[in-house]
C-alpha cells in the first residue's frame, strides 16, 4: 500500500495548492482547511512551512478512539474513512498524536486517506506516494 | 459556490461594530476593481478630504478568487493621501483567500477608532482590540506581536499592519500584508493611520461548498497545467522580476542616480542573477498561486562583540531593487537589502521612498538642501546614509522629511529642484522606456506601470505614431480592469485571455459575466474613472518634470514635443471617456 509522503517539504512555497486540491477533488468544497493535508507556516527559528498530515500509524489510535467504525485501520497504515458511519463525536481528533485530523464547525472530520490526488498539484514536487515498506524515515 | 450578490462587511470603527450587507451588481461590475468603485460610490464622500473619518477604506476580491490559480490578489481602494483623489492599490499574500473563507466579497472600514486599534475578522469572530501600546512600533515587531496576540489559524490568517509612517500620515506609507507583500502605492498606510487602525487580522478558517461540477475540475486542471508546466510564468519563479534589471539596463531604460543616466557599467553587481547568487534564501507564494514569485533574501549583521551575528529576511523584486539600488547608485546586493529592510520596518512604499531619497541626494549635490535638512549627509552609493534617511523619512523626523513624505514634488516646491523630481503622477516606476510610458504613468488610473502595458509596448516599438500609441493605451486598459476585477495577479495576463476567463467564469456558474466580458471590462474602466473624477481628477493636475525630457534611451533622446503631445491627447481621451460614461442603475 502506498502512503502520502512529504520528502521535499523544504521546497514548499506556501501556495496551499495541495490543500485546495484535496478539498476540491476529495471533499468537493473550496477550502484550505477541510483537507487531509494542511499547510502552516512554521515561523520561529526554522522558518518555512509544515504540512499537517496523517503519518499512517499502525495501529492507528484514531481508529481505537472511533466508537462507530467510521475510522477503520488501513492496511499499511492510516485509516479508511466511512463518512456515513460518522456521528461527529470528535473523539478521533484528540486521539491523533500529531493533530492531523481537522474538525470543522459542523463537527465533520477530515483526515488524509492517502489517495495521492494532491501530489500532482504541488508545483514544487514536495509530495510523493511511496510504498510503506520503502519509507526509511518519515520526513516532515 | 457562487455568490450572486456581493456579501460585504461594513465595519464602523467609531461604533466598534459591523454589519453584513448584500449588494446587487455582480453582473455589472464583477468584483475587485469594479466592486471597490461601486463601494466607494455607496460609502465614499467626494466632498470630504482623504483623512476624514467618514471616508471608507475598501478591500475587495473577485468571483474567481481561490477558485483558480493566481486569482490571489485583493484590491484596496481609498481616497489617496497622495493626491486626495480616489485610487486603488493591489496586494497579494493570504488576504484574498482569507476574505473568501470568511465568505466575504468586500470589506469596508469607516469611522475612526478612539485609540490605536486592531480589527480581527473571522468566520466566527469580529472584534476591535485596543493596541495603543503599539504606537510607533515598526511593521516587523507589529507583525510578531499580532501573531502572538492572535495565535489561532497560523497559516490560514492574513495580517495587515502599518508602521510609524502610516501613523504620521505619510503619503508614501504602505500597508504591509503578511510580511512580504504590500498595498504599496498611493499612501494606503496613511488611510489606516487616519482611522487609528494599526492592524487587521483576517482568519480564513471557513469553507465554501463547491457546487461546480466536472467542467470546473476540467477547466481548473487546464489552467493549472498552463501555469506550472509551460514556460509562460517560469521567469517569475526563476530569477523573478529582478531578471529585468539587466534587460532594462541593456536597452538604456533603467533609471540610475535619480535618472541622470539610464545605463551603467556596474549593472552586473545588481542583476537578478547577482541577487540570487548572493542573497536568495528561499521562495514564497501568495495563497492560491503555484508560481511562487516571492524572492526572499537575507542580510546578516555582526554584533559588536566576538563572532555574534543575527540575520534578517528581506524580500526583493525588480522595483524595490531599482528604487533602493540603481536609483540611489547602490550596487551592492546586501546594501540594497539593508536599505529595503529599513524601508520595510517603517512601512514605506519602497519605490516612493527610493525615488524621494534619490531626489534629496541630487538636491544635496546641488546645494539646495544640506545635512541641516537631511540630518545625515546623502551621497549616491552610501548605504549607511540611506538606511538612516529611510528611518527619518518613515518617522517624519523633521519638517523636511515630513514634507518629503507627502511627495517629492511637494518638498521640491519648497526647497527647489522640481525639475529633477522623478515623479509621474507619483514617484516613478523603474521604466525609463520613453515618451509613451512617461505619459501613461503620469495619467494612469493608479499611476502604476501596470495600468497599461506602455512600458512593455515601448520596448518593442520604436516608431512615433501618436494615434497608434494612444489607441494602444485606451484599448489595453479595460482588459486589465477586468482582470483586476476577478482579482487576478497581472503576472497571469498571458494565461487569462478573454476566452480563458469566459470558460473559468462559466464553469463556476457566472454565465452572464462569462458572456459579457468585453462590455463589463469597459464599464468597470469607466466607473473607476468616474469615481476618480468625482474626487477631483483632471489631467492638468499632473505634470511631467523636466528630468524626463532629458532622458536618453536606446532609441535616442526623448522627444519633448512628442511627450507633450501624447500626454495632452491621452488626457483628452480620458476626459472624453469620463464624460461619456453612463452609470447603470
Amino acid at each position: 500500500m502506498k502512503l502520502l509522503t512529504t520528502p521535499r517539504l523544504d521546497q514548499c512555497i506556501g501556495c496551499h495548492s495541495c490543500s485546495l486540491a484535496c478539498a476540491r477533488l476529495v471533499h468537493r468544497r473550496l477550502s484550505w482547511a477541510t483537507a487531509g493535508i494542511r499547510i502552516k507556516s512554521s515561523g520561529g527559528l526554522s522558518t518555512g512551512f509544515l504540512a499537517i498530515r496523517c503519518l499512517a500509524c499502525e495501529p492507528a489510535p484514531c481508529v481505537a478512539a472511533c466508537p462507530t467504525g467510521a475510522f477503520q485501520q488501513r492496511k499499511g497504515g492510516g485509516v479508511v474513512v466511512r463518512k456515513k458511519l460518522c456521528i461527529r463525536c470528535g473523539k478521533c481528533v484528540p486521539a491523533c498524536p500529531v493533530n492531523a485530523i481537522y474538525k470543522n464547525d459542523l463537527g465533520e472530520v477530515f483526515v488524509c486517506i492517502h489517495c495521492g490526488r494532491c501530489v500532482e498539484y504541488c508545483p514544487q514536487n514536495c509530495l510523493e506516494m511511496r510504498e510503506a515498506s520503502e519509507i526509511e524515515e518519515v520526513l516532515l | 459556490m457562487k455568490r450572486e450578490h456581493f456579501r460585504v462587511l461594513v465595519y464602523d470603527l467609531s461604533a466598534a461594530g459591523g454589519q453584513f450587507v448584500e449588494l446587487d451588481g455582480r453582473d455589472q461590475v464583477a468584483g475587485g476593481s469594479g466592486l471597490a468603485a461601486l463601494l466607494y460610490m455607496k460609502y465614499g464622500h467626494p466632498d470630504k478630504p482623504w483623512h476624514h473619518e467618514e471616508q471608507p477604506l475598501i478591500f475587495a476580491i473577485g468571483p474567481l478568487t481561490g477558485l483558480f490559480p493566481l486569482m490571489s490578489k485583493t484590491v484596496c481602494a481609498f481616497r489617496s493621501s497622495y493626491h486626495n483623489e480616489y485610487t486603488e492599490s493591489h496586494g497579494g499574500g493570504r488576504m484574498a483567500m482569507a476574505l473568501q473563507f470568511c465568505n466575504l466579497d468586500g470589506l469596508v472600514i469607516v469611522g475612526k477608532a478612539r485609540r490605536l486599534s486592531c480589527l480581527t475578522i473571522g468566520a466566527r469572530e469580529l472584534e476591535l482590540k485596543d493596541v495603543q501600546f503599539m504606537s510607533g512600533m515598526n511593521a516587523d515587531n507589529t507583525g510578531k506581536l499580532l501573531r502572538r496576540m492572535h495565535g489561532k489559524a497560523s497559516g490560514h490568517r492574513s495580517i495587515l499592519r502599518i508602521g510609524p509612517s502610516g501613523e504620521i500620515g505619510s503619503a508614501m506609507a504602505c500597508i504591509n500584508v503578511d510580511t512580504y507583500r504590500h498595498f504599496g502605492r498611493m499612501g494606503g498606510g496613511a488611510s489606516m493611520g487616519a482611522k487609528n487602525l494599526k492592524g487587521i487580522v483576517i482568519s480564513g478558517e471557513g469553507e465554501l461548498e463547491l457546487t461546480a461540477g466536472k467542467e470546473y475540475q476540467k477547466v481548473f486542471k487546464e489552467v493549472y497545467t498552463q501555469v506550472t508546466s509551460t514556460d509562460m510564468l517560469r521567469k517569475y519563479h526563476n530569477l523573478g522580476t529582478a531578471a529585468n534589471l539587466q534587460t532594462l539596463n541593456d536597452i538604456e531604460a533603467l533609471p540610475w542616480h535619480n535618472l541622470q543616466r539610464t545605463t551603467h557599467p556596474e549593472i552586473g553587481r545588481v542583476t537578478g542573477t547577482a541577487f540570487a547568487d548572493d542573497t536568495l534564501l528561499r521562495n514564497g507564494a501568495c495563497a492560491g498561486c503555484p508560481v511562487g514569485c516571492i524572492h526572499i533574501g537575507y542580510i546578516r549583521e555582526r554584533a559588536k562583540v566576538d563572532n555574534r551575528y543575527h540575520y534578517h529576511q528581506v524580500a526583493y523584486d525588480y522595483e524595490p531593487i531599482f528604487a533602493a539600488g540603481t536609483m540611489l547608485g547602490v550596487t551592492d546586493t546586501f546594501g540594497v537589502l539593508r536599505i529595503l529592510d529599513e524601508i520595510e520596518k517603517v512601512s514605506l512604499d519602497a519605490m516612493s521612498a527610493g525615488v524621494a531619497l534619490a531626489w534629496a541626494t541630487e538636491a544635496t549635490e546641488r546645494g539646495l538642501v544640506s545635512a541641516k535638512e537631511t540630518l545625515v549627509p546623502l551621497a549616491f552609493g552610501d548605504v549607511a546614509g540611506y538606511q538612516q534617511a529611510a528611518v527619518h523619512l518613515g518617522r517624519g523626523s523633521n519638517e523636511f522629511y515630513r514634507l518629503l513624505g507627502q511627495g517629492t514634488l511637494k518638498a521640491a516646491k519648497k526647497y527647489g529642484g522640481e525639475e529633477f523630481g522623478c515623479v509621474l503622477g507619483q514617484e516613478m516606476a523603474g521604466y525609463a522606456t520613453g515618451e509613451l510610458f512617461f505619459a501613461a504613468q503620469t495619467l494612469g488610473f493608479r499611476h502604476s506601470h501596470l495600468d497599461t502595458g506602455a512600458y512593455s509596448y515601448e520596448q518593442k516599438h520604436t516608431e512615433k505614431d501618436l494615434q497608434t500609441s494612444l489607441d494602444f493605451l485606451l484599448k489595453d486598459e479595460p482588459g486589465r480592469a477586468f482582470l483586476t476585477s476577478m482579482v487576478s495577479c497581472l503576472f497571469a495576463r498571458s494565461i487569462y485571455t478573454d476566452q480563458q476567463l469566459q470558460e473559468c467564469l462559466a464553469s463556476v456558474g457566472y454565465q452572464t459575466l462569462a458572456g459579457s466580458i468585453e462590455e463589463t471590462a469597459e464599464y468597470v474602466r469607466g466607473l473607476r474613472w468616474k469615481v476618480r473624477s468625482d474626487t477631483g481628477f483632471a489631467p492638468e493636475n499632473f505634470t511631467v518634470p523636466k528630468r524626463f525630457y532629458a532622458v536618453k534611451t536606446w532609441k535616442g533622446a526623448v522627444d519633448g514635443a512628442y511627450l507633450d503631445q501624447i500626454k495632452s491627447e491621452y488626457g483628452k481621451r480620458i476626459v472624453e471617456l469620463i464624460a461619456s460614461f453612463q452609470l447603470k442603475e
